[in-house]
């Protein structure tokens, strides 16, 4: 490089920019300073003056000034108009009354609401849920996070139990099958009786099926490390006997939901139940097709394996918290969903396209041309679902932003709502084919399936968690923690993806240019780092939702000082009680 | 609507919808697929060690990071000669009852596409020592190391086969790195992943979105009008001799001020990197690399004025035309035998 050029280069001007930035403060502040010296100077001979003056001061002007000074300090005895009667809300039309007595680090958030009634043992029920989905999130982002060091670092270790190719599908089903889909079902063990609007059939199946869940997860994650898989398939590493036990468990569960719908008061069934029962029949429709142990030869394998990872995704996991967004919105919102009808649009739109989509991770491969083509077409099909859904759920938000400011869950919502749409946007856009020569076999597919997977499905199923489970234990995680899991989890997601994206674009143009492939991977170096810090976040936020929610569960009884009216007279009446026994 | 206040009708018809449309665009077709196809009639069946080196490379989740796909794009080119059929995967059925089939076309190509590596990249001492530590042959690679497919012993057996390490890689090993059978028959299948030609010798379907050509410069000078001699040296020759030319010791020897490279005998020059040689004992077999890869006389010529003029070597460039004539000559005197 020729030294002429060197000030044109951008890292040399970055360099000097950063260098003078410090000295240029330095010098503000050294002027500054000077100039309040010289100031200070000249004031102070301006009072010498003043004070010569003032010792002169004839009476009739000190007698003005004292006169001006009553005036002015005349103020209202703040009774004009109500007299001398306390205040009264006979009403009850005043609630919140926050007075600014203590100094405040954060603003007050609203605080959950009580239920009327829930049974104690669904309540348990639902927790043991969460919690072991909490588990599952912790486990399956701490092999994560370790993977995405790998990728900076490959020689941490080399133990085969924890080399790459095993640990990859260990996350990947973790966070899947145990983290989102336990979440999912516990919630709906809240949802699905609630706007039945009767008891849930039976609690004692709620935990078979938990416990088949969860002992799916525990031989999947053992037998992927000791090296037995299914073959390779993403999200279908697991081999179909451990795969069974997962299906035995969701069974039991559409079972248990279903007597429950059967049972319901009202006449109609409430859309979330739509979606609920419909993304748990079509899992076991797709993992029955999918793990049926005596066909998918050659090239039927593929074909199954992108339609079953596919529906995986957006069957179940997506119908089903589209089914719970369609009844916590609302519920938070304290208002009726914008649309029920385009909310039935959205569910058969859904089925229609998102089911013709899942070879799309197969476009230029060779199975048939027109089935790819198909997929191409299904996948931008796909922006009717997205948009009605999408519309819904903005217009019921709509009248209620200002709600957004005093909560600490609708946030988790919203980002939730606004990655639904450019996630899955962003999935139409990669199905054509130029994107796919672009960007297909890139990690450009890691960013959008974190997009997509924690964006939408992570983040409203926290929304939904913090807004349930204070309801049920009566216990409010502390607003600070809620506060940094939110802003960890989102910096920390954009910190992973759009470093990949860009990466990835670059990648893809390389390989394009016909370039030799190592030096794609030395161009992907740093941003294979962003995306481990990024990571980093996520997972320290996942700690924080641990804390959160272990705050939110914990058995310790806190001495509460009662405060509001309610609470004041049933501590008077069971004092009165005691006192008498 | 009454229609859908009726938990079992409107529940079936979700299902019915759902069941229709999977029958239509995934059972249908697959079914179909693995019913009508065969596998081409000149594909070699995986001999019993490529066939357990296969279960490694599954147990060991290869597939995360390495695709088996040519696509019908013109970017592909690099990963064989021609875009993979259905055929390709018709002879792979089902591992056993408990796993599923495992074509292995994969969806992430974190590394290289691993359709053609058998004719790629052969040489079983490379592909040890890549396994051992991808690092010691590949200086940026992120590939995790396999050394437990591999056993320190004091003395070599009989019909074993040691793994040539840099001593910067084997800090507290102290006696002899042996390749396991696991390792042995991982290479097998390695080696066995070559694509198959047509019968007819005919080229199945085209390569899309194909580059434009880029208008060469009207100098008229030789070195223009020939591809560019480091992006081929970095895809065809670098994973051995390094791009610092040094090779590494024990295993691939250095091509900085090698007598082969800056002589005079072109004819021995091109022949060993078209066929590949095996002369020296203290190296490994060099593997045919010009003719596995199908390099043009165009291609070589970039290769050997690339290797004569980098790392220090300064030898003068060599026209096309003579490596032409002598590579017409290898072809003539191969198709006799």
């Amino acid at each position: 490089m020729r030294t002429e050029n060197l000030i044109g280069e951008s890292g040399i001007i970055i360099t000097i920019i950063l260098i003078a930035l410090p000295v240029l403060v330095a010098s503000a502040i050294l002027i500054a300073r000077a100039l309040s010296v010289l100031k200070n100077y000249l004031k102070k001979q301006e009072l010498e003056k003043f004070n010569a003056y003032l010792r002169n001061l004839p009476q009739e002007e000190i007698e003005r000034l004292e006169r001006r000074q009553k005036e002015l300090e005349f103020s209202l005895s703040n009774t004009e108009l109500a007299g001398k009667n306390p205040p009264v809300d006979s009403k009850g039309l005043i609630s919140y009354i926050s007075d600014a007595e203590t100094f405040r680090f954060v603003e007050q958030k609203k605080k959950s609401q009580p239920r009327p009634y829930v049974d104690p043992d669904l309540t348990k029920l639902i927790l043991w849920y969460l919690g072991c989905a909490t588990f599952w999130l912790l486990f399956g982002t701490t092999v994560g996070e370790y993977l995405g060091i790998k990728f900076v670092a490959p020689d941490v270790d080399h133990l085969s139990w924890l080399s790459f190719g095993r640990l990859r599908p260990v996350h990947t089903n973790s966070v899947f099958w145990g983290w989102a889909s336990l979440a999912m079902l516990g919630l709906a063990y809240y949802v699905v009786p609630r706007v039945s609007n009767v008891a849930v059939a039976s609690i004692k199946t709620g935990y078979a099926s938990l416990i088949l869940i969860n002992s799916a997860l525990i031989a999947g994650s053992t037998c992927l490390m000791a090296g037995i898989n299914n073959g390779g398939g993403e999200y279908r590493e697991y081999i179909w006997p451990v795969m069974a036990l997962f299906g035995i468990g969701v069974i039991i569960s559409l079972i248990n939901f279903f007597k429950t719908i059967a049972r319901r008061e009202d006449k109609e069934i409430y859309v979330s139940n739509w979606y609920i029962i419909s993304a748990m029949m079509f899992l076991l429709v797709i993992a029955f097709i999918a793990y049926w142990p005596s066909w998918q030869n050659g090239l039927g394998e593929t074909i199954i394996q992108g339609y079953y990872m596919h529906q995986g995704v957006g069957m179940w996991f997506m119908l089903f918290n589209l089914g719970l967004m369609y009844y916590f919105l609302p519920q938070q919102l304290n208002k009726p969903i914008y649309s029920y009808s385009l909310g039935i649009l959205a569910f058969w739109a859904q089925i229609l396209f998102y089911t013709l989509i899942g070879t799309h991770h197969f476009i230029f491969s060779a199975i048939p041309w027109w089935l790819q083509t198909v997929a191409i077409v299904g996948s931008v099909g796909m922006v009717i679902p997205v948009v009605a859904g999408t519309t819904n759920f903005l217009m019921t938000f709509k009248g209620s932003w200002n709600k957004l400011s005093g909560s600490y869950t609708l946030p988790f919502y919203l980002i939730g709502i606004v990655f639904y749409f450019t996630g899955s946007l962003q999935g139409t856009a990669e199905a054509f084919r130029f994107t796919n020569l672009l960007w297909h076999f890139t990690d450009f597919t890691v960013a959008h399936s974190h997009l997509t997977m924690y964006g939408i499905i992570t983040f409203m199923l926290w929304g939904f968690i913090y807004t349930i489970v204070p309801r049920l234990t009566r216990k409010e995680p502390p607003q600070i923690t809620v506060g940094a899991h939110f802003w960890l989890a989102l910096i920390g997601l954009l910190f992973y993806t759009v470093p990949l994206m860009y990466g990835s674009t670059l990648r893809g143009l390389m390989w394009m240019d016909g370039k030799p492939f190592i030096e794609s991977v030395d161009l992907m170096a740093p941003y294979w780092l962003w995306r481990a810090i990024g990571g980093s976040l996520m997972w320290l936020s996942h700690l924080i939702f641990a804390y959160n929610f272990y705050k939110m569960v914990q058995k310790k009884n806190e001495i509460i000082i009662p405060d509001s009216p309610l609470e004041i007279l049933e501590a008077k009446r069971k004092l009165t009680t005691e006192s008498l026994a | 609507m009454t229609f859908f206040n009726n938990h079992t009708k409107l529940f079936s018809s979700a299902l019915a919808l759902f069941l229709g449309l999977t029958l239509i665009v995934a059972i249908f077709p697959a079914l179909n697929n693995q019913e009508n196809n065969a596998p081409l009639p000149n594909a070699l069946p995986l001999s019993k060690e490529a066939i357990a080196g296969k279960q490694s490379f599954i147990a060991n989740g290869c597939v995360a990071c390495h695709t088996q796909q040519v696509r019908n794009v013109d970017m592909d080119k690099v990963w064989g000669s021609r875009p993979g059929i259905a055929a390709d995967y018709a002879g792979i059925s089902r591992t056993d009852f408990w796993r599923n089939t495992a074509t292995l076309m994969g969806t992430e190509r974190t590394g290289p596409d691993l359709t053609n590596i058998g004719a790629r990249q052969p040489g079983i001492a490379w592909n040890l020592v890549h396994l051992f530590q991808p690092r010691a042959v590949v200086e940026q690679s992120i590939m995790p190391a396999y050394p437990w497919l591999f056993e320190i012993k004091d003395v070599v057996g009989v019909g074993e086969v040691e793994v040539m390490v840099p001593d910067k890689f084997r800090k507290d090993i102290k006696g002899k790195i042996v390749a396991k059978e696991e390792a042995l028959n991982l290479v097998a299948y390695l080696q066995s992943l070559k694509q198959t030609p047509l019968p007819d010798g005919s080229i199945s379907g085209e390569f899309l979105y194909k580059k434009e050509p880029t208008q060469a410069g009207n100098e008229g000078l030789l070195a223009s009008n020939l591809p560019d001699g480091q992006v081929l040296y970095t895809q065809f020759c670098a994973a051995c001799h390094q791009a610092n030319g040094e090779g590494l010791k024990g295993a691939f020897p250095p091509l900085k001020g090698s007598p082969v490279v800056l002589g005079d005998d072109l004819e021995l020059f091109v022949k060993i990197i078209v066929l590949g040689y095996d002369a020296r004992a203290e190296f490994a077999t060099m593997n045919a690399v010009g003719k596995d890869n199908k390099l043009s006389p165009e291609e070589i010529t970039a290769i050997i004025n690339h290797e004569r003029s980098s790392w220090g070597n300064n030898a003068k460039p060599i026209a096309p035309e003579e490596v032409k004539k002598i590579v017409d000559f290898i072809h003539q005197t191969e198709n006799q035998k």
